[in-house]
């Protein structure tokens, strides 16, 4: 629980050395005299008094609060401001949230990227809105000349017990001169009145007038526009370019190479996408050119290297194969996948001689502006940083290659530039999900339990393959984790949910054929293995057992499970980034093939923010998780992609959809993130019902190749709906 | 080049750009209408929809030659005051997440509600198929048709 926080300056001190310099969230002024007025910066809010770095009240009673983390869709915008408001018994209408640009002095941690930001910043956003709710209060006292414990605050008002009440906006001024306090006392979960609530997304109202300001919506009178030519084949270099036919062609004003880029420069959007088509660039590899069928074999060997990084190893697994009763083993697989961001890649650069201006959709804004300040050898101090609104992030926009691109665009032609990526760039210009390959070993003991447990995880560019102390670690005897990476030339990154966004797949099917192998319903399987991790645990358990079964006796519950007829259920359950999600995916059988109807959600991450998003998150972060499980798929012949548009790379639509039913468990533990955690278990919830309703096993994604989605059609023998096929 | 003289939300506009540059790029770069979005140019995602007399069209796959005297409505001309009941709808159901699909998926209810004021949930679900939304936000979106339905 988290009441009562000291909000002591000594306390701040501290954790700002430890962020690493940056000042706390909020907070900046508790570093200076704690007289000085809290006025630190009006420019940005004409008329406004600013209270701390994250809200200023103006006098009409609109309270402004600082968004600071880059918005994609994660409803951070919204879930942020509650949680200020909330501490500062703000009235909701008369609350405006906005989009901080890049400021390393007054935030930390300005990113958006695993699902941190809400456990990061939960008691500092409190205490940013505690702290002026209490000088509001003093203003009020010192008005009426009375102590200040004779106040409370409702709905932007302070109340005397005499009922006397002050608007937050007459107090604003007063208030903002008074000294800020030190210590501060923050609100009971059960007090809550916004936090826990259905509020509407802020920027709804900009979205569907058209107004949102996209990256890609940012113009500057006087800029140019870009589109860049990047080697088609990961591993090949360019080896001569003919511009002749791009530079004549109309709307033009320059094509410039820069290391393997050329870019085509002109005045609007359709004329450069045009004249690119006309550049003619030869190419030379630089390394192998590798396709989809190489990986294949690449997989095979390291699958049998005997240099494994090993992960974790508990007791002693041969020894317990040796003495097994039974041995189940099995692979799984997924391809290279793309983020495919709803908004394409893009960049507004403008480096000038006194500094540079960047301006784009970022998901790490801090790693982007050293990485510029690094290229062009200038001063971070001199480089600003405009957040615009994401279409999307997914991980891909935690890279910075476009906007290097488009700062090192800028610095040669020395203009404004808007560097802009086509679909067909976006998909075939890498930073994918890695390809990866599992392969997972169990031993059962003659009575069904699990006394060894092996997983080996094989990938290209995947860094770590492994979770190595996610369940079921900590609660089997004997256990092996070990990962083999591959180095390619072909570029990978961080993909909503990284590694765990397949991994939880392999692993939940996994799990599933050993119960069935052990005799076990899946549910009971797991909490054999979760009271194991509780009562005796092997070395370290990383995770809550006692959360993981909250979740699996909500979802259990609430999807009724065994007791539907006519539908085949598939349970999984999963702990990442922080939070826990259960899941159980119902599978009918139409026309002879397995069809996807329902997934029904059990989650815990802690307090829930807000509602609406809340269930938003979850129900997006499910489709995703089943659309690139069904249909995600990016291959490669000599080096470049083949799949390079919508038109052949499959997303998921309305059609396909299942229905999907949330549930969260209540409780009062500290708010975790929801952007990733409900994506990692639907795969695997899926796999397990069409097994089910099929008894094939899904071990490759995407799942939709898999002949059983391709057999010829046969009629239906569907019964009407509530009975069984 | 020549000039092309267009209807857009009821206004004349002007722009001097090549016969086959796409409606979107010249809403987009040429009269700053950004409302309307560029998501895949082929025709696939629908994030450029916009009315041509009334009809969802592929913005993409307009040559700004073929729009002629047609009238053409964006995102920004939907309604004057943001307030036409597809719009009203997306607010009510809290349908965005990142936002980037929500013009075109507004303009295609718009559209579809306009000649079917009473569509069922499947011909709400065979029209809105056209539209990709990368977050996932269909269930919503299928809802908020179906709301903006009750108030026309
Ligand atoms: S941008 Fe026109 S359909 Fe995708
Ligand atoms: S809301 Fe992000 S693509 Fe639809």
């Amino acid at each position: 629980m988290s009441t009562g926080y000291k909000a002591s300056r000594r306390n701040f001190l501290k954790i700002s050395s430890l962020t690493g310099g940056g000042l706390i969230l909020g907070f900046s002024w508790l570093e200076s005299e704690a007289e000085v007025t809290a006025i630190i910066n009006t420019s940005n809010f004409a008329g406004n008094l600013q209270f701390n770095n994250y809200l200023s009240i103006g006098t009409d009673g609109i309270v402004t609060i600082m968004s600071p983390n880059p918005e994609l869709g994660q409803n951070i915008m919204t879930s942020f401001p509650m949680i200020v408001a909330e501490e500062l018994d703000a009235d909701w209408t008369k609350v405006k949230a906005v989009q901080a640009p890049l400021d390393t002095k007054a935030f930390d941690r300005q990113l958006t990227g695993g699902s941190g930001a809400v456990p990061h910043s939960w008691k500092r956003l409190r205490q940013a809105g505690a702290a002026a709710r209490q000088m509001l209060i003093d203003a009020a006292a010192k008005k009426m000349n009375v102590m200040n414990n004779e106040f409370t605050t409702e709905n932007g008002f302070v109340i005397h017990k005499s009922g006397t009440r002050f608007s937050y906006g007459e107090l604003a001024e007063e208030a903002s001169k008074l000294p800020v306090p030190t210590d501060v006392k923050l609100k009971e979960v059960k007090d809550f009145k916004l936090i826990g609530t259905r509020v509407k997304n802020v920027e709804n109202r900009k979205i569907v007038t058209g107004k949102a300001g996209f990256g890609l919506d940012f113009y500057r009178d006087g800029m140019v526009f870009a589109t860049i030519q990047r080697p088609p084949a990961f591993g090949s270099k360019i080896k001569s370019v003919d511009d002749t036919a791009a530079k004549a062609m109309p709307g033009v004003t320059e094509v410039v190479r820069f290391g393997n880029n050329v870019a085509v420069v002109g005045k609007s959007t359709w004329e450069i996408f045009k004249a690119k088509k006309v550049l003619k660039i030869e190419y030379e590899h630089d390394s192998k050119l590798e396709s989809t069928a190489d990986h294949q074999a690449i997989f095979t060997e390291m699958m049998s290297s005997d240099k494994p990084q090993v992960k974790r190893k508990d007791g002693n697994v041969d020894a317990a194969f040796a003495s097994a009763a039974k041995v189940i083993r099995n692979e799984y697989q997924c391809p290279f996948i793309a983020h495919s961001p709803m908004e394409p890649m893009n960049f507004f650069a403008h480096v000038r001689e006194d500094g540079i201006e960047l301006v784009g959709p970022l998901q790490l804004p801090a790693s982007s502006r050293a990485a510029v300040s690094k290229l062009l050898n200038v001063p971070e101090e001199k480089i600003t940083v405009d957040i615009t609104r994401l279409g999307g992030g997914f991980g891909r926009r935690l890279k910075s290659d476009y906007v290097l691109e488009a700062a090192e665009l800028s610095s040669i032609i020395k203009k404004p530039v808007k560097l802009i990526w086509s679909r067909e760039d976006d998909m075939m210009g890498g930073s994918y999900r890695p390809a990866v390959r599992y392969r997972f070993e169990a031993a059962l003991d003659a009575s069904g339990n699990l006394i060894g447990y092996k997983l080996r995880g094989v990938g290209i560019n995947v860094g770590n393959a492994v979770r190595e102390d996610n369940f079921p670690s900590g609660a089997v005897e004997n256990l092996l984790i070990e990962s083999v990476d591959y180095q390619s030339p072909i570029t990978t990154g961080a993909w909503r949910a990284p590694i765990t966004n397949f991994l939880a797949f392999a692993e939940q099917s996994f799990i599933d054929e050993v119960a069935k192998a052990a005799g076990k319903d899946p549910f009971t399987f797991r909490n054999e293995l979760l009271e194991k991790a509780k009562t005796s645990p092997v070395g370290a358990v990383k995770y809550n057992p006692n959360r993981f079964q909250a979740v699996m006796n909500e979802v259990k519950k609430r999807s009724q499970w065994g007791e539907k007829k006519g539908v085949h259920q598939g349970f999984s359950v999963y702990f990442s980034h922080a939070s826990y999600v259960a899941q159980v995916a119902e599978v009918a059988m139409e026309a002879g093939k397995p069809v996807v109807k329902k997934v029904i959600a059990a989650c815990d991450c802690g307090v829930v923010i807000n509602k609406s998003g809340a269930e938003q998150q979850v129900k997006g972060g499910i489709v995703d998780g089943y659309g690139h499980a069904m249909f995600g798929k990016l291959s490669f012949k000599d080096g470049v992609p083949q799949e390079s548009n919508f038109n052949n790379y499959r997303l998921v639509r309305m059609k396909e959809i299942p229905e999907v039913e949330t549930w969260f468990v209540e409780n009062e533990i500290d708010p975790t993130g929801l952007g990733e955690p409900a994506l990692p278990p639907t795969g695997g919830a899926v796999a397990n019902a069409i097994f089910k309703a099929t008894g094939t096993r899904m071990k490759n994604q995407p799942f939709i190749e898999e002949p059983l989605f391709n057999k010829p059609p046969v009629k239906s023998s569907v019964k009407p709906s509530g009975k069984p096929a | 080049m020549p000039l092309y003289t267009l209807n857009i939300n009821g206004e004349k506009m002007q722009a001097d750009v090549a016969e086959d540059t796409p409606l979107l790029w010249v809403l987009r770069d040429h009269f700053r209408l950004t409302g309307t979005k560029y998501g895949c140019g082929i025709g696939q995602c629908g994030a450029c929809t916009v009315h041509l007399n009334g009809n969802a069209v592929r913005s993409c796959l307009m040559p700004v030659s073929s729009v002629q005297t047609g009238a053409i409505t964006t995102i920004e001309g939907l309604s004057e005051n943001g307030d036409h009941p597809v719009q009203q709808a997306w607010e009510e159901v809290d349908v965005p997440q990142c936002g980037y699909c929500q013009a075109g998926q507004i303009m295609t209810a718009a559209a579809l509600l306009k000649r079917n004021a009473k569509p069922s949930v499947n011909e709400v679900v065979n029209t809105m198929n056209a539209n990709i939304c990368r977050c996932g936000a269909y269930h919503r979106i299928r809802e908020a048709v179906i709301v903006a339905s009750k108030k026309i």
